[in-house]
């Protein structure tokens, strides 16, 4: 029987060290089966947070060899075994113990940004008529899992820490798909520039590479978005259109 | 002295999945204060995982379809065990339901003149599944989340209750644990929904996720709620086998729909071998047609791959057992072969299955253009679960109430896909008016601050112990047991086998211990988890035992028919004043003649 070794992040509240736990490797394993072997074989406490184990629920983000990866999606297969293969938590969170991290921060911001505002329906029955390929649009954004794999990778956020000025690629993406809901009549630019901190990004496009559900973040959401907002605030002619129809008022 | 925080709410929602969340909004709705009790983070129940679709009759595809078509479908599907007042409630409502997402920005798949697409599905008359692609599930979770953050809801993400509170015979609320920090939480509230889901965990290979381990049909139990029709576990007939790590996932009926076939290690056709007489008329005669059927020659019938869930499944067993199987166990799952048939076959699978092909290629390093899937039957559902009032889903203790998966009636002896999203919808939303409105007439309930400390006390003990079981080890072979002995088919002595070694696993769980402290411990998780899977497997045993029939999920060796006078009753678990458990057969109320008159038109 083959075996492996996993390098894992142990301890808690950022304190800790990596402790090595061999894992007896079978046919297909994927990384969080070797987590649960030694759960159950040897590290009974081991903190992992899973849930589906199929890839759709986004629950088991990690740093596995140091590229931010689902667990139930990375084949050991695809990793050199001849050396420990190494687990850690997110580094763009809080760390709560061993592989798990304090990922509220992600749930408050998606509060701030301003909800879906459908237009009146379009039929007496209280329903809308909506072109397939206006759904498809947006479609690609919302797949996604919110595994937060995007937000662990962004330097914004990883390195710089600015977590109160920018909310991240995840919630770029969210308020993508709400800008170009086809129902959808709010309107988030202004809050894009000054409270979401769209700015900051500088299309680095690390989001794009990690993400599981493979949504072109940066080309699709974020540049979008901040054609947008550059088309709001910083083209000249429509400033001065907008100096103009002001003064007419 | 107990030490734990103390929460003040009129609604107490236990489970953050799409009933849970339904209800939690329209409770909200109503004006009363309202918290949400979610077992993972939000967003992540298991809900994320159903692709197909959700069922109402909104005929925007066939005009043909109505709420009485829907009704009459979904009573035929459960054996006309259902409550029949659920399954008319249900196909009235659910049209509502679903353009109520579609308010809140859930985007649906589109018909050529706007309207919601509907897809079809087993059971179902007519094109009836409004469906995003194959993640329909996600797409209502997350419009579900997504509105109900707005609405000012306390969400306690990452806690788990081990046990609801009552005072004299009324709810008074439920206390549990944060996984973060391991500290105790008591929370005081009007009324409690039950919205937690199924019990697949009790099973070893399962499509089912990690938190589905039946704490609200436990806690229900505990509390001296009723649980009805248990003994009906629906095993979809294709999960993948093969690598292990991925046993149990779903492999999607539509990979049959567009003309996958099964085969044994012989390469034979297996299923054209049993066709049951009540489906002969229905079914192809020859490969041929089968193959026309799933083109879509209305003249053709369909390939015997299409039959019920429940008797594909038990074909997928004999031929394992008798030696026919795949290498790994199961059968093989053909859908590459279609290249004969078809110019480009490689391109056609991929764009008619794309999450198949990606979940395959990813998962196994199977190209399913290639070569045949190994398959075999996997847990996914669960009909039974907590008896409710069908208008209101109060269950028998005032004030606790249950929808969605572990509640039981809609469903009977078996679910029709795309049921159960619309299910969670239609009485997520019951479920929380009526709750706002027990709340709004009643006040906080006294808890007793004794059974607190108790509470605390037993869930505490695995720290305390010095025994050497191991959690783990105790829930695998629960697992294993419940595979072996109470899977697809049933018998008595297996059964009765499976009583004996659920009770050495009862007594093992009373030894097992856990290393570490109380902050973020999983092998704690799991020892405090225990009390549920037992609680569920030894119902789900005792009512397999009791009914002495074959019907739709349940299937007996010993009585492979279908009998009379088992079609007239649902079996009812409740726990005895001694604390053992109380089966009856409770005789199903007489059908009101109008919806009588629907089932005989739909005939």
């Amino acid at each position: 029987m083959e075996m492996a070794t996993f390098r894992i992040w142990r301890g808690e509240k950022g304190q800790g060290k990596f402790q090595d736990y061999t894992a007896e490797v079978s046919a297909g394993m994927v990384v969080l089966d070797a987590v649960h072997q030694i759960q159950a074989e040897h590290a009974g406490d081991l903190a992992v947070r899973w849930n589906c184990k199929a890839g759709k629920c986004g629950s088991c983000s990690a740093e596995v060899n140091g590229m931010p990866k689902l667990m139930c999606m990375t084949r050991l297969n695809t990793l050199p075994l001849d050396r420990p293969v190494t687990v850690e938590p997110m580094k763009a969170f809080p760390h709560i113990k061993d592989l798990v991290t304090d990922v509220s921060w992600n749930y408050e911001v998606k509060k701030r940004i301003p909800k879906f505002q459908p237009r009146q329906p379009d039929a007496p029955d209280g329903t809308w008529r909506i072109a397939q390929e206006d759904v498809e649009r947006v479609q690609e954004f919302r797949k996604c899992i919110e595994c937060y794999l995007c937000q662990d990778v962004c330097h914004v956020l990883r390195d710089h820490h600015m977590h109160e000025q920018f909310i991240g690629p995840r919630f770029l993406v969210y308020a993508a798909a709400l800008e170009m809901h086809p129902l959808d009549i709010g309107d988030r630019v202004e809050d894009l520039k000054k409270q979401f901190g769209i700015g900051l990004c500088n299309i680095t496009k690390c989001c794009t590479k990690v993400c599981p559900e493979s949504i072109t973040i940066t080309d699709n959401a974020i540049i979008p978005l901040k054609e947008r907002v550059v088309d709001r605030f910083f083209d000249p002619l429509s400033k001065l259109f907008r100096v103009f129809s002001n003064s007419k008022r | 002295m107990s030490d734990y925080i103390t929460h003040e709410h009129d609604v107490l929602i236990i489970g953050a999945g799409g009933a849970g969340l339904r209800a939690a909004i329209e409770a909200s709705a109503a004006g009363v204060k309202v918290a949400v009790i979610s077992k993972s983070l939000l967003g992540k129940a298991h809900t994320v995982m159903a692709e197909g679709g959700v069922a109402a009759a909104m005929g925007n595809v066939d005009d043909r379809d109505s709420w009485r078509v829907h009704f009459a479908d979904t009573m035929r599907g459960g054996q006309y065990l259902n409550n029949w007042r659920m399954a008319e409630l249900h196909a009235m409502e659910a049209p509502a339901r679903v353009h109520e997402l579609e308010a809140w920005g859930a985007l649906f798949d589109r018909t050529s003149d706007g309207r919601i697409l509907q897809r079809n599905f087993g059971g179902h008359r007519y094109p009836r599944l409004a469906h995003v692609g194959d993640r329909t599930g996600l797409e209502m979770i997350r419009t579900l989340q997504d509105h109900g953050i707005h609405l000012g809801l306390d969400v306690f993400m990452e806690h788990t209750v081990v046990t609801l509170l009552k005072d004299g015979g009324r709810i008074a609320g439920a206390f549990g644990y944060d996984r973060e920090r391991g500290r105790f939480h008591l929370f005081r509230a009007k009324a409690v929904v039950l919205a937690t889901g199924g019990i697949g965990r009790a099973y070893k290979i399962t499509s089912n996720s990690w938190e589905y381990t039946g704490d609200g049909h436990s806690l229900a139990y505990d509390a001296g709620a009723a649980l009805m029709d248990m003994e009906f576990v629906q095993f979809h007939p294709t999960g993948m086998i093969w690598p292990p790590s991925v046993r149990g996932i779903l492999v999607t009926e539509g990979v049959r729909g567009e003309g996958g076939v099964l085969r044994n290690r012989n390469g034979e056709r297996f299923m054209f071998k049993d066709i049951p007489p009540l489906y002969a008329n229905q079914t192809a005669d020859t490969e041929e047609e089968g193959w026309r059927y799933t083109q879509g020659d209305k003249n053709a019938r369909r390939p015997p791959e299409l039959l019920t869930r429940d008797h594909v499944a038990r074909c997928i067993r004999r031929e394992v057992r008798e030696g026919r199987g795949s290498p790994h166990g199961g059968v093989f799952l053909d859908i590459a072969w279609i290249k004969e048939r078809v110019p480009n076959a490689a391109e056609h699978i991929k764009k008619k299955l794309p999450s198949m092909y990606h979940q395959f290629k990813q998962l196994a390093d199977i190209d399913i253009t290639q070569e045949p899937m190994e398959v075999g039957p996997t847990t996914h559902y669960m009909m039974g679960g907590v008896k409710v009032d069908a208008d209101s889903q109060m269950s028998d203790v005032a004030g606790l109430f249950a929808a969605g998966e572990c509640a039981a009636g809609l469903h009977g002896a078996n679910r029709l896909g795309g049921n159960s999203l619309s299910d969670l919808l239609v009485f997520g939303k019951r479920a929380g008016e009526y709750a706002a409105a027990y709340a709004r007439d009643n006040s906080l309930g006294a808890v007793n601050t004794d059974e607190l400390g108790s509470a605390e006390k037993s869930a505490l003990q695995p720290f305390e112990r010095e025994g050497s079981d191991n959690p783990y080890t105790v829930q695998h072979t629960l697992q294993d047991v419940m595979q072996e002995l109470v899977g697809i088919v049933r018998q008595e002595q297996e059964m009765l086998q499976a009583l004996e070694r659920l009770r050495e696993l009862k007594a093992a769980s009373e030894r097992v211990s856990v290393p570490g402290n109380r902050e973020y411990n999983s092998g704690w998780h799991t020892a405090l988890d225990l009390h549920s899977l037992l609680t569920v497997s030894e119902i789900v045993t005792r009512a397999a035992l009791e009914r002495k029939e074959s019907r739709g999920a349940h299937f007996r060796d010993d009585f492979p028919g279908k009998d009379e006078q088992y079609g007239g009753f649902n079996i009812v678990v409740r726990k005895g004043a001694g604390g053992g458990m109380q089966l009856t057969r409770e005789p199903i109320p007489g059908m009101r003649e109008d919806l009588k008159q629907i089932i005989q038109e739909m005939k």
